[in-house]
C-alpha cells in the first residue's frame, strides 16, 4: 500500500470515527520498528485510550509466533525488560502510550522480517472491550516513533493509523 | 588515585552484576573518566570468523556498545544513534571512528548472526561475539553488567547495561552516553574530540 493511499484510508477512518467513538477503545499511530536481518523479535507501539477502565491483556499477529506485553525499565544505566503477565491497565479516559523506553508489544518468533514502509495486522485483546484489529506501520530500525521524519504516511499526528474498536 | 580506588571499591573487578550504575553516576559527578579503569583488552570473534582484539582499533576512536539481537528497544536505538552520529560527521571524519557492537548473549548471538544484524544500520559497525568466557572478560573490562532473566517458557531475556562508550585512539574512555541520549549530543561530542 502506498503511503498516499494509507493516509487517505486513515483519513476516511478518522472521518467515520466519531459515530463509533462512544464506549470504544481508540488506538492511535500503531507502529513497529523494522527488524535487522535474522532478528527474531520486534517491538510494536501504539497509544490506547479507553473510555472505561480496561486492560490490554494480549495481542496476536500473523507475522509473529507470539506477542507479549512488555515493560522496559532503566535502573540507572541497566536495562531490564519484563513481561507484564497481568497486562497493561488502561484507566478510564486516559491515553496510555506504548513507546520506546517503556511499554511495548514484544513480537516473538517473527515469521518474516519487518520491512520499513510495510504494514501488518495486529489484534489487540482487552479484559472487557471486544478485540480490535489494527494495522501497524513499520518504521526504520532506529526510529523513535511516528513523529520522526523518516516515517511516511503519518504526517498528520493523531490521524494516520487512528482506529477504533468495533 | 584515590578516585580510582574508590571506584574499584564500588565495582569489584570480576563481579559482573555490581552496577555500572554506580560507575556512570560517579563519572557524571567526578569527571576524569581516564581514572575509571573502564575499557581494556578484549579478544573476540567477528562475523567472518576473524579474531578481533582491542589492539586492532588503536589509532581510531571507538564507540562501543554491549547488547543483544533479541533486544527490541534499547539496542537498536543505541546502534542507530551511533550510526547517525558518525554519518553526520562526513566520510573523512567518520573513518576515524570505529563502531563496535559486542553481544552479551553469546549463546544465541553467533558471530555470523550479529554481523548480519548490524548490516541494517547506515554506518559500518563491527559486530563481535565469542565464547561466554571471552564475552565475560570484555564486559568485565568495560564494567558492563549483564544477566539472564528466565522466562516462563524456559527461554530468557537479558538485563544489561545500556551504555555507549567513547574511547580515544589509545583506548582510554573519554565519554559515555546511553540509548536515551539525544542523538545530536553524540555528534557534538565527536566533533569536539575530533576537532572537525
Amino acid at each position: 500500500m502506498s503511503a498516499h493511499l494509507f493516509t487517505r484510508i486513515a483519513l476516511l477512518a478518522c472521518l467515520a470515527a466519531p459515530a463509533l467513538a462512544q464506549n470504544s477503545i481508540t488506538a492511535d499511530q500503531p507502529w513497529a520498528r523494522a527488524t535487522a536481518p535474522r532478528q527474531s523479535v520486534g517491538g510494536a507501539y501504539v497509544a490506547l485510550t479507553s473510555p472505561a477502565a480496561d486492560r490490554l491483556v494480549g495481542a496476536s499477529t500473523p507475522v509473529a509466533g507470539r506477542v507479549e506485553v512488555h515493560n522496559m525499565t532503566m535502573d540507572s544505566t541497566v536495562m531490564r525488560m519484563r513481561e507484564q503477565a497481568a497486562g497493561l491497565p488502561l484507566p478510564a479516559g486516559q491515553t496510555v502510550a506504548l513507546t520506546p523506553g517503556g511499554h511495548h508489544l514484544m513480537l516473538m518468533d517473527l515469521k518474516q522480517p519487518l520491512v520499513t514502509g510495510q504494514t501488518f495486522p495486529l489484534q489487540l485483546r482487552f479484559q472487557h472491550a471486544a478485540p480490535m484489529e489494527i494495522m501497524v506501520q513499520v518504521a526504520p530500525v532506529g526510529s523513535r516513533g511516528p513523529a520522526s521524519a523518516a516515517m511516511p504516511g503519518t504526517t498528520m499526528p493523531g490521524m494516520a493509523g487512528h482506529e477504533h474498536a468495533k | 588515585m584515590i578516585n580510582r580506588r574508590m571506584l574499584l571499591g564500588l565495582v569489584p573487578a570480576g563481579v559482573l552484576g555490581v552496577g555500572l550504575a554506580g560507575t556512570a553516576g560517579w563519572m557524571a559527578t567526578h569527571g576524569d573518566p581516564a581514572s575509571t579503569g573502564i575499557g581494556g583488552p578484549f579478544r573476540l570473534t567477528a562475523g567472518d570468523g576473524r579474531t578481533v582484539t582491542d589492539a586492532d582499533f588503536r589509532g581510531r576512536w571507538m564507540l562501543v556498545y554491549f547488547g543483544y539481537t533479541r533486544c527490541p528497544d534499547a539496542c537498536p536505538t543505541a546502534l542507530q544513534d551511533m550510526a547517525n552520529a558518525v554519518d553526520a560527521l562526513g566520510p573523512d571524519a567518520a573513518r576515524r571512528v570505529a563502531l563496535l557492537f559486542i553481544t552479551i548473549d553469546p549463546e544465541r548471538d553467533t558471530p555470523a548472526l550479529v554481523q548480519d544484524y548490524v548490516s541494517a544500520f547506515n554506518a559500518p559497525i563491527t559486530a563481535l561475539s565469542g565464547t561466554p568466557e571471552q564475552i565475560a572478560a570484555a564486559a568485565r573490562a568495560y564494567r558492563v553488567y549483564y544477566a539472564k532473566h528466565p522466562r516462563d517458557d524456559g527461554g530468557y531475556d537479558m538485563d544489561h547495561s545500556s551504555i555507549i562508550y567513547l574511547m580515544d585512539p589509545r583506548g582510554v574512555l573519554v565519554g559515555n552516553f546511553t540509548h536515551e541520549t539525544p542523538p545530536d549530543a553524540i555528534t557534538t561530542k565527536l566533533r569536539a574530540v575530533l576537532a572537525v
